[in-house]
């Protein structure tokens, strides 16, 4: 049985644009942790534009869509652009059922 | 939900072909755990990858929300029954014996949450009806929630 993948968040910063690598089950036990280490990341750099990169993203439900709408309104405070990229389309899924699109903008590679 | 209780025990018997009942603390940890369980049990029907992904996610709501709604953090036990009946199809029953909902019908409403932080999506019941079939909710405010789903798996011949 595979086993339950360790989730977080990974903060890099390229110029102006900060990079958030996500990764691993984004659920309700371990949302709140990835929160903290982003918004540690984000209100200490105040970058102009952020990407949230979702390709090591292996499961998400709907505290995950909670921890990127919550982040989203995060950016906006400190004028941050967010942009998402790579989600899988089960992430996608999810993404959809509230209208993420119309909200933020989805990149794929 | 005593006397749905005794309801169902008059009822003809399902066409059952395997059941397995999860016990768990009502630990956050267990979210996932809950998810791989019966991600695992599912597998022996060999479900599509998308079928897979959608059931583990309506389970990690139903499970979540036991903890965070049915317990409220506090510590009870986070009953799961899976089975699977008639060849494909798949009954998901999570109950807890917590502090119940007032208003299902609100509580079901895409966007509704009692999260004041905003860090809710209130998406929980629209997950989980999106990705099965057929939704129940039972609550007894004082008494506990069940939440009882349904799908019916594709069959290898429809795949083709």
């Amino acid at each position: 049985m595979k086993r339950n993948t360790k989730a977080g968040a990974e903060t890099m910063l390229d110029g102006h644009t900060m990079i958030i690598s996500l990764s691993g089950d984004i659920d309700h036990h371990s949302a709140k942790r990835i929160r903290g280490e982003i918004d540690n990341s984000l209100f200490t750099n105040r970058p102009k534009r952020a990407v949230m990169d979702m390709s090591g993203v292996e499961f998400m439900d709907s505290a995950g869509l909670g921890l990127i709408l919550g982040r989203i309104a995060c950016a906006e405070k400190i004028g941050c652009r967010l942009t998402l990229l790579s989600p899988s389309p089960q992430v996608m899924r999810i993404l959809d059922l509230a209208g993420a699109g119309r909200l933020i903008e989805i990149k794929q590679h | 939900m005593e006397s749905t209780e005794k309801r169902r025990s008059g009822r003809p018997p399902e066409d059952l072909k395997n059941e397995i009942r999860i016990e768990l603390p009502s630990l956050s940890i267990n979210e996932g755990i809950a998810r791989l369980i019966v991600s695992s049990f599912i597998s022996q029907l060999d479900p599509t990858f998308e079928e897979l992904c959608d059931i583990k996610c309506a389970v990690s709501e139903a499970v979540t929300n036991c903890i965070v709604h049915g317990y409220r953090d506090a510590r009870g036990i986070v009953y799961i029954t899976v089975k699977i009946l008639n060849e494909r199809t798949v009954r998901i029953e999570v109950r807890d014996k917590g502090c119940g909902i007032e208003n299902v019908k609100e509580a079901m409403q895409p966007l509704f949450t009692t999260d004041s932080e905003g860090e809710r999506s209130g998406m929980g019941f629209t997950v989980m009806q999106s990705f099965t079939d057929r939704l129940a909710v039972v609550s007894r405010p004082g008494k506990g929630t069940r939440v009882t789903m349904i799908k019916t798996l594709s069959g290898p011949r429809e795949r083709q």
